[in-house]
């Protein structure tokens, strides 16, 4: 199509500013020197900063985001890497069922999954902590990871690797030199994305966590508190920059390399 | 004998495939399968007191859950808010990938960044934007009573059905849009052209070729909206007051204060329920719909 549509351009504009601008009110407030978040503004500072800084159960909330998500994201973006590529490779029995089982997760409403997972736990006699926050992480990154997966190594050229064990180099073997270098942009990126699900995952450590806090439940205590608003705030713009920082690079890893066409097709997932 | 089993797994592709998918099958089976299997059973159990629970089976809970006026209501006002917001996104973000996919030649990258990055950022913070805005002292009531247009604080913007509905479709947003546009993006434009050519109108062009080929989307949008805004917590805890409460504030309460966790889990079982059937219902209809209009 060639013609210009101007009052669509208007509105999608406008569209994007409804997006976009409520999420920006944070950063904005994050400096602003009060304890209101209203107009006009007070006057400029860090001190929202400085107190965020000085929280010790927030470093201590951090860590806990850290570990879980480090341990989330791999393990699910090993398990969807695996999945990923019987889909791909192979054309077999209850392929639609296996990937409608698989992608479920994403498609049932989150509190079933979280009090479906703390009755068990609480059944088992485990405590509630980061340990079920981590498991329910797994299953809900795990489809997430294995779109992104899926993306990267559409139209990967098998081939590669049926020459590498002609030539006698054994399956570890083949994995390692041929296709990991291959996978590797894909598998960081499909890392990066599944560390940001868990890292703002809400729902499941609410239900899951107890009284070892992840970051988000964190702010959510802190939520209740008019005086400790502000340095949720400025935790919040903090949180809303490095997310932006490591989806970004996501984008760009899972495009690197990648002809202009499959560019388009990659950004979709 | 056990070269020959080697011999039938390289020959067998459904072999393979399963043992690559089996770390995926196992978590699925495990941490969500029999977990949720466990939910059902639980909702035929009744709580005796705060640790003990009786184990003889009933259908109790969902007697219990259907007599309590309170729960019922709280679940027609779940689907109702769900559908509204379902509906408004859908009107919404459907201009806005119908003009990145037709219309948009330069920097298409840049605008489909654009277009994923909300999806990827903090929820809760989503949500809680709106808590600033639209508090009594937000910015929302103060840039109006600075400007003079009123003199005392509108207090019904917070704590209401409608500032769940907005607060819901600013943050799912950004999951309607990624499947709208894909579908729209994918239509092979000589039939756009063919229609044309034929007289049609620009509207029938749109009502008989655009929408029916772009339906793939909407119904994957409407899916990804309204199932998990018909389980959301988060919004109407911060935004929502007594008002815009809905049936999950209530499943937490009977797993966290009140402890009652058969009827929490007969809750929880009934809203799974609604959301399948109400699947279904859309599948069937879109499905029809599509084969009717083509």
């Amino acid at each position: 199509m060639n013609e210009k549509n101007n009052s669509l351009l208007v509105y999608t504009l406008i569209y994007f500013g409804f997006l976009y601008i409520p999420v920006l009110f944070l950063p904005i407030f994050s400096f602003n020197d009060a304890n209101y978040m209203s107009f006009p503004l007070a006057g400029f500072t860090t001190d929202h900063y400085e107190e965020m800084w000085s929280k010790r159960n927030l470093h201590k909330a951090l860590w806990a985001s850290v570990k879980v998500g480090v341990v989330a994201s791999v393990v699910s973006t090993a398990i969807a890497l695996l999945a990923a590529k019987a889909f791909v490779r192979y054309k077999f029995r209850g392929q639609n069922v296996s990937y409608g089982a698989i992608m479920m997760p994403f498609l049932i409403p989150e509190i079933i999954l979280a009090v479906s997972i703390l009755i068990i736990w609480i059944n088992l006699g485990f405590p509630l902590g980061l340990v079920p926050v981590t498991i329910g992480h797994i299953l809900f990154c795990t489809p997430f990871a294995m779109l992104i997966l899926i993306a990267r190594i559409e139209g990967f050229d098998f081939s590669l690797e049926e020459a590498s064990r002609d030539l006698g180099e054994n399956a570890w073997g083949t994995f390692y030199r041929v296709s990991l270098p291959l996978y590797l942009p894909g598998i960081i990126a499909a890392l990066l994305l599944s560390f940001i699900i868990s890292f703002d995952e809400f729902i499941l450590a609410f239900f899951l966590s107890g009284s070892d806090a992840t970051l988000p439940m964190y702010m959510w205590n802190q939520m209740r508190f008019v005086k400790k608003l502000p340095h949720v705030l400025a935790l919040g713009a903090v949180i809303i920059v490095f997310t932006t920082f490591i989806v970004l690079l996501a984008f760009w890893l899972r495009n690197v390399g990648q002809g202009k066409e499959k560019q388009d097709i990659a950004i979709k997932l | 004998m056990f070269q020959a089993w080697r011999n039938l797994y390289s020959k067998s592709d459904n072999a393979k495939a399963y043992s690559l998918l089996s770390p995926a099958l196992f978590l699925i089976i495990l941490v969500m399968l029999i977990p949720m299997a466990l939910m059902l059973s639980f909702s035929s159990f009744t709580q005796v007191s705060m640790m003990e629970i009786d184990f003889t089976p009933t259908v109790q809970r969902y007697i219990d859950f259907f007599e309590k006026s309170l729960l019922v209501s709280l679940l027609i006002k779940s689907v109702k808010i769900s559908f509204i917001v379902t509906l408004i996104t859908l009107l919404t973000a459907y201009p806005v990938c119908y003009y990145i996919a037709f219309y948009v030649k330069k920097n298409k990258m840049l605008w489909l960044v654009l277009l994923t990055l909300p999806f990827w950022t903090s929820y809760l913070l989503r949500v809680f934007s709106w808590k600033i805005i639209l508090g009594t002292k937000g910015v929302f009531n103060s840039t109006l009573l600075g400007a003079g247009i009123i003199s005392e604080p509108l207090t019904f913007l917070m704590y209401s059905e409608e500032a769940v509905i907005i607060t819901l479709t600013h943050a799912w947003a950004a999951f309607a849009l990624l499947p709208l546009y894909v579908s729209l993006e994918k239509i092979d434009f000589s039939y756009i052209e063919a229609a044309r050519d034929l007289g049609l109108s620009k509207f029938e062009v749109f009502w008989k070729v655009t929408f029916p080929l772009s339906l793939p989307g909407v119904i994957g949008a409407i899916l990804i909206i309204f199932i998990p805004t018909v389980g959301d917590y988060v919004t109407p805890a911060l935004i929502g007051g007594t008002e815009g409460r809905m049936l999950s504030n209530m499943i937490q309460a009977y797993f966290g204060k009140i402890n009652n966790i058969p009827l929490g889990a007969a809750s929880a079982t009934i809203m799974l329920t609604t959301v399948i059937l109400i699947t279904a219902i859309v599948s069937y209809t879109t499905k029809r719909l599509t084969q009717r209009l083509s």
